[in-house]
């Protein structure tokens, strides 16, 4: 059980604050859907979250520990694309993660120790319905399925907190269904927090257990940089009714008129 | 029913062998032609020599030893070149693999490295020969240095801007898979340059032959470069023409087998993008 504690997070351009007093309470498994207009901040906040950028003031902890400054691999990320080596087969690309760990050096096994990597690779491609593809590159997958291979990468390492960054904004209908029922039983049988950043509030409320969105509350018109967004809804989900959304949609609409 | 449009026709397989010998065929019934002319004008003349005299002198260059020395000239001179120009490639590629690698992941090195060599690919090769015999001396070393000098700083800008042109998604997937920044650049980026770095030993190798040959005509004892300029007194077309023949040839066929190995080491590479 993984918990998460933001307290006060602060991210600041030069003129420009992206996120201010965001403060968040993880203790249950959770799968935070987090959603917002564009330019609000949610993906900055993911960002941060990854160690691929640092907060300006504030303070992150996992498990009590504060959060590294680097990406790393207990922070498993899926980008929308782009997140699976062109070079590396699919196996391959899972057995990475392996390889890393296990030859520091070279970052390359050998022999027996390599095979014995690339056998647990295939058995994670399983995991997410690539067995039949585990000889091929990239390129010769689907959208859809190099999603699928960049899931079953990152969950490899067994990462304590997993993060989404609108991993199926670019799929067809149809196959996005098939990946939201694949990431919820991946939640389910893996012990790991889930953040997912999606433009789809319908998506985001499929999915998670609780639902983060991300507006500004303030604004000053003579200087727009000068206040971020904040977390201004934070819903538990657990017994989801369609109410709810609804109930949502109708302030996101408001919101706009 | 009309005719394509001029843009939109293709020729068959059959005709495009055709086509491409066509200009060769050209060529050589124009130098055969003109090279008859010139000989029932004058017997003597050395500008264009008949194919006779031209498979003579690559016999004696080639299969008979020479009179002074009792080597085989030709073979001495294609073994000299070659091994200075696969000296210089080897260092260029190496050297500018690793620092271009090193400018492009690494935003420190990049600050250092970035305009320094931005300065150095702009100093004109050629005008350093003198100093470089100056400092190498006449012996082998200058012309090897004349090469790295004239094509790593193309290497090292070309693997800097293509690392820099990896998706940042990638570099940092590689993190949360427990890469370290060494593993990042031995396991992410050095593999994706390769198919890469080869097309660049490809586009380079027009270069170095010309540095080479520079710099063998100035100083140097054998090598393809320095026999062509020492006949050059002479006017032995007989002895050039063929020299140039096989120096093209030398050249295209290392085109090709770098294009070969490119397509069956890096099978990835011709797939388009992930």
């Amino acid at each position: 059980m993984t918990t998460i504690s933001i307290d006060n997070l602060k991210k600041e351009y030069p003129g420009q604050v992206v996120l201010e007093r965001v403060n968040l309470e993880l203790t249950e498994k959770a799968f935070c859907s987090i959603v917002g207009a564009s330019g609000c901040g949610k993906s900055t906040f993911l960002r941060i979250l990854l160690g691929q950028e640092n907060q300006t003031s504030g303070r992150i902890t996992i498990d009590g520990a504060p959060l590294p400054v680097d990406p790393g691999p207990d922070r498993g990320i899926v980008f929308q694309r782009y997140s699976v080596f062109p070079h590396l087969t699919a196996t391959e690309n899972v057995a990475f993660g392996l390889e890393t760990e296990r030859a520091p050096l070279l970052g390359r096994l050998f022999g027996t120790p390599r095979k014995a990597a690339l056998d647990e690779a295939r058995a994670y491609l399983s995991a997410v319905g690539l067995d039949h593809a585990a000889d091929q590159y990239p390129a010769e997958l689907s959208g859809g399925m190099q999603q699928r291979l960049a899931i079953a990468q990152a969950l490899v390492k067994r990462p304590k907190v997993l993060l989404l960054d609108e991993p199926f904004g670019a799929l067809d209908p149809g196959i996005r269904t098939d990946m939201h029922d694949l990431i919820t039983k991946l939640w389910d049988e893996n012990d790991m927090t889930v953040f997912m950043v999606t433009h789809d509030l319908e998506e985001g409320f499929k999915l998670g257990t609780r639902l983060l969105v991300f507006d500004k509350v303030r604004i000053d018109p003579d200087e727009p940089g000068a206040f971020g967004a904040t977390i201004t809804y934070d819903l538990p989900l657990e017994n989801k009714n369609n109410n709810e959304l609804k109930d949502i949609q109708n302030l996101d609409r408001k919101k706009k008129d | 029913m009309h005719k394509r449009r001029l843009i939109n026709r293709h020729p068959s397989r059959a005709s495009a062998v055709w086509l491409a010998a066509l200009p060769f065929v050209l060529v050589a019934a124009a130098y055969l032609i003109g090279s008859d002319m010139r000989l029932d004008a004058n017997p003597n003349d050395k500008l264009l020599p008949s194919l006779n005299k031209i498979g003579d002198t690559i016999y004696r260059l080639a299969f008979t030893p020479d009179k002074r020395s009792g080597a085989y000239l030709f073979w001495i001179d294609t073994g000299a070149s070659l091994l200075r120009l696969g000296a210089g490639m080897a260092i260029a590629t190496l050297g500018g693999l690793a620092i271009g690698i090193a400018a492009g992941l690494i935003p420190y090195a990049r600050a250092a490295l970035s305009p320094f060599i931005a300065v150095l690919s702009m100093i004109p090769p050629l005008a350093v020969l003198p100093i470089l015999f100056i400092v190498f001396g006449l012996g082998e070393g200058a012309k090897v240095v004349l090469i790295v000098f004239g094509v790593m700083p193309f290497f090292m800008r070309d693997m800097q801007l293509w690392v820099q042109s990896l998706p940042g998604e990638q570099l940092i997937k590689a993190q949360t898979l427990g890469a370290s920044s060494w593993q990042v650049a031995l396991r992410v980026v050095l593999p994706q340059t390769m198919p890469r770095l080869l097309d660049s030993v490809r586009l380079s190798l027009g270069p170095a032959w010309l540095f080479l040959i520079a710099a063998e005509a100035i100083a140097s004892t054998e090598g393809l470069g320095y026999r062509i300029f020492l006949v050059r007194r002479y006017m032995s077309m007989d002895v050039i023409l063929p020299y140039v023949v096989w120096i093209t040839l030398l050249a295209f066929v290392m085109d090709f087998i770098l294009s070969w190995i490119s397509r069956k080491a890096f099978p990835w590479s011709k797939l388009g993008s992930a």
